[in-house]
């Protein structure tokens, strides 16, 4: 007799992924449904998508889902956890999206201690669009609108959104990660998890971001393009958990 | 209900309220503010949700967040914020949810002033935001339609599917009149559309992206199908002693208060002139305008703005007699005099 050892989470929909080979979005997609799924939160969790790599997201998710403009993710957040405050609701947005034109957004988000989770996703690129400069683009990182490498000069200096949220009172936990291994793999869903708890303990706003590697856009093999995450990104990212705020403790 | 003295702002609030609607979002901006002013305080005791914004940038997409539940909701800004807000309202319409959405209008362009206009009557009835979309958009002229048909908006946005503006102005929102509020409120449809959590049912998802073009033009043909359906059913206009009129004044809003007495002063003068003034400014009252002007021999379009409302007017009289423009920009108000001027100079130039 066989036996199921491992299956499709159930909050995700059986639609394949139409990310690049390589990406990390397949792996944050799962971890996030499976930490969905694993807490019972299927049937009263609304999901908001943004635009960028993860526009399609509302095809992947299998919760009733909301598809936002660019960076709006976390005011339709807001606008639905108002109305439905028992529901569980998380934006899964990327760093063009949430840490440039939605920075207002993400920001007031967190300090209102607006009781949602944010999936926000870094790989340092506009993925979407084509490989553009980002915010969170690294000082001497190659893109089609750094031809010759960031300069702090021209383009200033990439922001570390974990950093920054986690000086706002709102924010009852701010963590960073990343997926390149099993361990960090692990690490992440941890983080995930105790986010989604946070909501649903009412204890405030909570946000993983998740460093993901961009082979297609950094014109890196998929091994290359992890070996470059951990040379390049981990130095000016580090991982960890930077507000853990006393009730989450 | 007994009536109520109240300023056109909280009239309009608490018609809200009336209407069921418990949900608002929304950013300080003069000459607006009265509205979250009054909602900050009254929400909460109808067990309801007052939220200011960062921006009303965020503010439309909390209305959309909101409004992707199913719930009765709105939100208020004047002229700048409302072009802020455009972005949003364009999603909004393409996912076809209803939310009302109000615009107590301010001089522009640009800061302009916070003296009264009508200047976005483009903006509101053309071009609020990207891509063929229509709000269905309702210009009262008194407190009590601020309330009246702030009620019929949310009736009106639950019914289509659709974003419902209330375009006012700040001579509306500021003033004072007694306002009655009427006791029939009728209940909001089911929405079986919306995101509230999928417990036994299959999901729902909002999404107003569409990558193959037939399926996005299969989605914009019944966005307009639906249009048309509210240009056959909604369109309401008031003629005012246009019966036996061989001069027709048309004006909407609050102006159509002003011209009103230049209207009954003329024919205190033996002029024959009458008023027309559509009430919902799109849909466009066409065959009322052209009941109005049926026995005229012209038509001056009486505005506080360039001259917007006047190419819709040329348009449903087919340009089959003369229509004159008399606009005042940046926030200045005509007086009756001068709109009865210009009736004056008609009636003694006939045919022109």
């Amino acid at each position: 007799m066989s036996k199921v050892i491992a299956s499709r989470t159930a909050a995700l929909t059986e639609t394949p992924f139409h990310y690049c080979p390589g990406c990390a979005h397949g792996i944050i997609h799962r971890l996030t449904a499976e930490v969905i799924d694993e807490l019972g939160l299927q049937e009263k969790t609304v999901g908001v998508a943004s635009v960028g790599c993860s526009v399609f997201a509302y095809d992947y998710f299998n919760v009733d889902m909301l598809q936002a403009a660019h960076g709006r993710a976390p005011a339709v957040a807001t606008g639905v956890k108002r109305v439905l405050p028992e529901a569980t609701v998380f934006t899964y947005q990327g760093d063009g999206d949430l840490a440039a034109i939605g920075t207002a957004e993400i920001v007031h988000a967190a300090g209102r201690g607006e009781k949602i989770t944010v999936i926000f996703v870094n790989n340092a690129n506009y993925g979407m669009t084509g490989g553009q400069q980002a915010p969170t683009t690294l000082l001497g990182q190659v893109t089609k609108t750094t031809p010759n490498g960031r300069t702090s000069e021209a383009n200033g200096y990439p922001i570390r959104v974990c950093e920054l949220l986690s000086t706002l009172t709102g924010a009852a936990y701010i963590a960073r990660t990343a997926v390149f291994d099993p361990a960090h793999v692990t690490q992440t869903k941890k983080a995930i998890r105790k986010a989604f708890e946070v909501q649903e303990k009412g204890l405030g706003f909570s946000l993983v971001e998740v460093l993901g590697n961009c082979p297609t856009n950094w014109h890196l093999s998929p091994g290359d393009s992890v070996k470059w995450l951990k040379e390049n990104m981990l130095p000016y990212y580090p991982l960890g958990e930077f507000k853990v705020s006393e009730e989450v403790e | 209900m007994a009536k109520l003295l109240m300023e056109g702002n909280q009239a309009l609030a608490e018609a809200a309220i009336h209407a069921g609607c418990r949900y608002f979002f929304g950013y300080p901006i003069t000459p607006q503010s009265e509205i979250p002013e009054y909602l900050s305080r009254r929400l909460p005791q109808v067990g309801g949700v007052y939220l200011q914004a960062e921006s009303e940038v965020s503010a439309i997409n909390m209305v959309f967040g909101a409004a992707g539940t199913g719930a009765r909701v709105f939100t208020a800004s004047s002229s700048p914020g409302i072009s802020l807000m455009s972005e949003g309202i364009s999603y909004i319409a393409a996912c076809e949810l209803p939310c009302v959405l109000v615009n107590v209008q301010r001089g522009g362009p640009g800061l302009g002033n916070i003296a009264p206009s009508q200047a976005d009557y483009n903006q509101a009835t053309k071009g609020i935001g990207h891509g063929d979309f229509h709000l269905l958009v309702l210009a009262p002229n008194s407190v009590q339609e601020m309330a009246d048909l702030t009620i019929w908006a949310f009736d009106l946005a639950d019914k289509y599917r659709n974003p419902v503006m209330v375009l006012s102005d700040g001579i509306l929102g500021q003033m004072m009149e007694p306002v009655e509020f009427s006791e029939e409120i009728p209940e909001p449809p089911e929405k079986p559309w919306a995101v509230t959590g999928a417990s036994g049912r299959k999901r729902n998802i909002i999404n107003s992206l569409h990558i193959a073009p037939e399926v996005l033009e299969a989605r914009n043909l019944k966005l307009q199908a639906k249009y048309a359906a509210a240009k056959e059913n909604e369109c309401r206009c008031e003629n005012y002693l246009t019966e036996d009129a061989e001069l027709v004044v048309a004006a909407f809003g609050s102006c159509a208060r002003i011209a009103k007495a230049a209207v009954e002063e003329a024919r205190s003068q033996g002029i024959k002139a009458g008023l027309c003034r559509p009430i919902t400014v799109w849909p466009f009252p066409e065959a009322a305008v052209a009941e109005a002007c049926k026995n005229a021999r012209a038509c001056i379009v009486t505005e506080m703005n360039e001259g917007q409302m006047v190419y819709d007017i040329r348009l449903a009289l087919k340009d089959r007699i003369p229509v004159h423009s008399f606009g005042k920009m940046g926030g200045v108000i005509p007086t009756p005099n001068q709109i009865l001027d210009e009736i004056k100079k008609l009636e003694v130039k006939p045919g022109v």
